[in-house]
């Protein structure tokens, strides 16, 4: 393939760079006051970027000699991304400009840069593509997370994650060294030719580091432990992008590198994943019980969320990495929601307020927010009819299909604990007495995509299931 | 596929509740009132264009809207009166909670219309995953009834009913996907007919019972029932009491029996000893309460467990009596939550030592309250005594021990009944203020009088309820037939015409 075709496949990421570069002239030269334009200019790249996928970036297959791929499973996690980044741009402002730092031209450019990354990581066909598309977007994140310099629960949440970010890349960079040496090669194509021979030791682990460093990326458990602190510290609009567009592209990253390059092992990783869904599903339910602050809630709520959607990759069947990319759509629509939610609750001063309890009551005072937060709480929780049950009821009809129906008992029993606090903030919201007002409603915007995001997870949802399914479906089918 | 009446009354109620949301209280009501006795019109229209002896499943209608699973809608003689029943509840609740509710009406009236939405969706699904999204969304309406508008302990009950009848689904979501996958269809019909391996059918069975038995309640996982009960407002304990917790007893005709035969007779045994420990443990709970919603809220356990006895007897009667139950305690049942409300909405508490004498000064309501007594314990003429007297019988011609100990839930039943009624309306008022309370207004006799006019009717002439779902019964026993277990009594099905003697006129009845 010539140069150009390769470079064809990669329009969106050219668009967002280039953008990105210039975007940082501006930034550069016209200052902080041109912030807001620079934020409308990143969402209208994403939507350039979005529409390109139309074209052979959306299906044109392997580039570079293989080290990067654009096929339909990428342009569909790639077009989830650049939703959930725009989203994560467009609410940023209402957000910063009540903050005493103000909204500062380099978020958008930061989200734009980690978008590339982010592209990077989902198309990559290397393990070398694959460890520049995660720096990339790590590093812009690390530096998102610490986005309020003066506050110094943000400094904390950057610090914390980059240096436990650095050590999960070591770790995954280890396990591609091992799997290099002993394979000798970091193609996908080619591993996966190398493991089907029989699996060795020394690949064994390098299959464990490489999942290692993939599950802190997704925050699944045992390597979760970074994400309350940083999604507590975090400005919120920032932790609505990290629960978001990231975890999209590591699960994506997850999945491709789990069927494309490690389908041959099934068999050895299943084991890994079983015990990060399982544990996550527990944990990401058990720990969020006591919490007293709703982001560090959602924290967890994302912790169990990735258990759930790693059920499907357990099952190991075109259904079952289709099940888990459908629950990556909804489970966006859901966060987002959930977070533009928490962006509404601003104390009588306007200042942002995240504890739990100061939601009591909300029904009385704020009826259309309190029904967006319930919504997505029983969203997330899995309950019919709205949306969030769906994907629950793909990934587990995937495992029942693979025959590992005992797993789906355990799997889905744990999905009773997740409910268990997420009915709390609906009991807090609907049966408690109120707690002092909230600020009125002050975006427009905001209260928009609110009322996008609960249609979209609301029963109306069921009607997009053909679609979905065709789509997530053909984007599965790319892996095997 | 004619005008689709099903999908219009699933969608009525919806629309309706979404209206109630963006109007005033008063407006709210009105609403409500409206469309549920709009969808009581339509009901009985149903009813009525029924065809008897017709085609198994009518008014269907099927749209693959989802891909997966469809719009599948469709109604047997079983889900007609069942539907017809929730319909029929309805518009009583909504008229109960008139003046008893003043806070938040519109969001409480759109609670109320959403849930009869799910009813009617879940007695009238044809798809099981349909069924599976309307048997469960029923959760959440009925989580912000009991929250927001129940009792002082209404949090503790909400999380207990929602998180018990969730972890009993969740299991049955897993069985029907495996059943989906194994007979690679989502339609109850075709599912009713396709014979699953029988060592699959045990877990299939277990899973289904894990839901079914935490809704129907039976024992030992009926503790929520008691704490929902008495927690929710009038209304909400009605429909609770009237509509949700026929949801097991339908899931299990539904799908338990005739989906997994083997396992059901395997199984029957568990079954039946739940049920017998439930009659015997719950009757004399319920004669110690001091609380009048928790009394009846036990004795409904009692009454459930007559349910499975009569569906797990593997006979016509058996299944015709607890399906008799059903109906009949949702009336009963429901007319006994409106009574305790009526006395409640005036003194405020449901202590029955704070009450006493009430025939002195409410005779209409001591009239009525008797009435729905008499019917709750059984007596002949009544809805509960045909059900009751059937499911007996088909459980004496299965097990006579079974049908022993169920009998004594009668005669226990009549005393905690008559025990609360004589605290209640006999003897001398306890306290000044029952003394002092007015007789029902006209508002509480309209709701409590259609009630016992129905009641009656199921006792007087059961034929009209009966002769519905007779060949649905018919197609049940078909399926179970070849499993069914041996009776231990040996009774020899007599000569009809040599039994139709003077005084032999239920049993004639019983095997119409």
């Amino acid at each position: 393939m010539s140069m150009t075709a390769s470079l064809a496949l990669t329009v969106p990421e050219l668009i967002l760079s280039v953008g990105a570069l210039m975007l940082l002239m501006v930034a550069a030269f016209g200052g902080d006051g041109f912030a807001r334009a620079i934020g409308w200019g990143a969402v209208a790249l994403f939507a350039a970027a979005g529409f390109s996928l139309i074209g052979p970036a959306g299906n044109g297959g392997p580039g570079f000699d293989g080290l990067y791929i654009a096929d339909s499973f990428s342009s569909f996690a790639k077009l989830l991304i650049y939703v959930a980044a725009a989203v994560s741009v467009a609410v940023a402002p209402g957000f910063f400009s009540r903050t005493t730092g103000g909204y500062r031209a380099e978020y958008p450019i930061l989200i734009l840069l980690s978008a590339v990354g982010m592209g990077m990581m989902v198309s990559a066909g290397d393990l070398l593509t694959l460890y520049v598309g995660l720096e990339l977007q790590s590093l812009s994140a690390y530096v998102l997370a610490s986005f309020m310099r003066r506050d110094t629960r943000s400094a904390e949440a950057g610090l914390k994650y980059f240096v436990l970010g650095a050590l999960a890349s070591g770790i995954l960079l280890y396990g591609i060294s091992l799997i290099y040496g002993f394979t000798g090669t970091t193609l996908f194509a080619g591993i996966s030719d190398a493991l089907a021979q029989g699996i060795t030791t020394g690949q064994l682990f390098g299959m464990v580091f490489i999942f290692a460093g993939l599950a802190f990326k997704i925050s699944a458990v045992p390597f979760h432990m970074w994400t309350p602190d940083v999604y507590e510290g975090a400005p919120t609009p920032v932790t609505a992008f990290f629960a978001s567009a990231p975890k999209v592209a590591g699960m994506a990253l997850l999945l491709r590198v789990a069927i494309e390059a490690m389908g041959s092992g099934t068999d050895s990783w299943r084991q890994i994943v079983i015990f990060a869904a399982l544990a996550s599903t527990i944990l990401g339910g058990v720990a969020a019980i006591g919490q007293t602050s709703i982001k560090r809630l959602l924290a967890y709520s994302s912790i169990n969320n990735v258990g759930f959607a790693l059920f499907g990759l357990a099952a190991g069947t075109p259904e079952g990495v289709a099940g888990t990319l459908t629950y990556m759509a909804v489970y966006v629509a859901m966060t987002l929601g959930s977070f533009i939610c928490v962006l509404q609750m601003r104390d009588a001063d306007g200042h942002p307020v995240e504890t739990i309890a100061s939601l009591s009551g909300l029904s009385r005072s704020r009826p259309g927010l309190a029904a967006g937060f319930a919504i997505f709480m029983f969203s997330l929780a899995g309950i019919p009819p709205l949306f969030g049950f769906w994907p629950k009821f793909l990934v587990f009809d995937a495992l029942v299909r693979a025959g590992f129906w005992p797993l789906a008992m355990v799997g889905i029993a744990t999905s009773v604990i997740g409910a268990f606090y997420y009915l709390k903030i609906v009991k807090t919201i609907y049966f408690d007495d109120p707690a002092p007002e909230f600020a009125p409603a002050a975006s427009k915007l905001e209260g928009g995509l609110i009322t996008l995001a609960a249609l979209a997870v609301s029963p109306l949802g069921y009607l997009a299931i053909p679609l979905l399914d065709a789509t997530s479906m053909a984007a599965a089918r790319a892996l095997f | 596929m004619g005008f689709p009446i099903l999908s219009l009354m699933v969608a009525l109620p919806l629309a309706a509740a979404l209206a109630c949301l963006f109007s005033g209280a008063r407006a709210a009501r009105w609403i409500a009132l409206v469309a549920t006795l709009v969808n009581l019109g339509l009901g009985i229209l149903l009813w009525t264009s029924y065809e008897i002896g017709g085609p198994q499943w009518q008014f269907t209608e099927y749209v693959p809207l989802f891909g997966r699973f469809a719009w599948a809608l469709g109604i047997d003689g079983i889900a007609l009166l069942l539907i017809v029943l929730s319909v029929f509840l309805m518009p009583i609740c909504i008229a109960a909670s008139w003046d008893s509710i003043q806070k938040r009406v519109p969001e409480y009236m759109a609670a109320f219309l959403l849930m009869e939405t799910l009813m009617i969706g879940v007695f009238g699904a044809q798809d099981m995953f349909l069924f599976y999204i309307f048997f469960e969304a029923g959760l959440i309406p009925m989580y912000l009834i009991i929250g927001i508008w129940g009792g002082a302990d209404r949090i503790y009950a909400s999380y207990k009913f929602f998180l018990y009848t969730l972890l009993g689904s969740v299991l049955m979501l897993i069985a029907m996907l495996w059943m989906a996958n194994e007979a690679g269809s989502t339609s109850i019909p075709v599912l009713m007919a396709y014979d699953f391996p029988a060592e699959a059918q045990t877990w299939l069975f277990l899973a289904f019972f894990a839901s079914f038995a935490v809704k129907m309640p039976m024992w030992p996982v009926h503790t929520w029932l008691p704490d929902a009960h008495v927690q929710a407002p009038t209304a909400g304990s009605v429909i609770l009491a009237g509509v949700l917790l026929k949801m097991g007893g339908y899931g299990f005709i539904r799908f338990s029996l005739p989906m997994f035969p083997i396992a059901s007779a395997e199984l029957m045994w568990l079954v039946m000893g739940l049920s017998m420990i439930a009659v015997v443990v719950t009757s004399l709970i319920a004669l110690v309460q001091e609380d009048m919603k928790k009394l009846i809220a036990y004795s409904s356990v009692a009454h459930m467990a007559f349910v499975t006895i009569g569906l797990f007897a593997f006979n016509r009667q058996g299944i015709e009596g607890a399906l008799m139950v059903m109906l009949g305690h949702g009336l009963v049942s429901g007319a006994l939550f409106l009574c305790v409300g009526v006395i409640y909405d005036r003194m405020h508490t449901r202590e029955i030592s704070r009450y006493g004498g009430l025939a002195n000064n409410m005779p209409k309501y001591a009239m009525l309250f008797l009435l729905f007594t008499m019917a709750s314990v059984g007596l002949p003429g009544t809805g509960n005594f045909v059900g009751e007297f059937l499911s007996l019988i088909g459980a004496y011609e299965i097990s006579s021990w079974v049908a022993f100990v169920a009998t004594t839930g009668i005669i226990t039943g009549a005393a905690y009944m008559l025990y609360l009624y004589a605290r209640i309306a006999y003897g001398a008022a306890r306290t000044e203020e029952a003394a002092a309370m007015p007789d029902l207004t006209p508002r509480e006799f309209a709701l409590l009088a259609p009630l016992a006019i129905a009641t009656l009717w199921m006792g007087i002439y059961p034929e009209s309820f009966l002769a519905p779902m007779r060949n649905d019964v018919g197609a049940v026993l078909a399926r179970l037939a070849p499993t069914a277990p041996h009776s231990d009594a040996k009774v020899a099905i007599g000569n009809p015409k040599a039994a139709a003697a003077p005084g032999a006129h239920d049993s004639a009845e019983a095997h119409h």
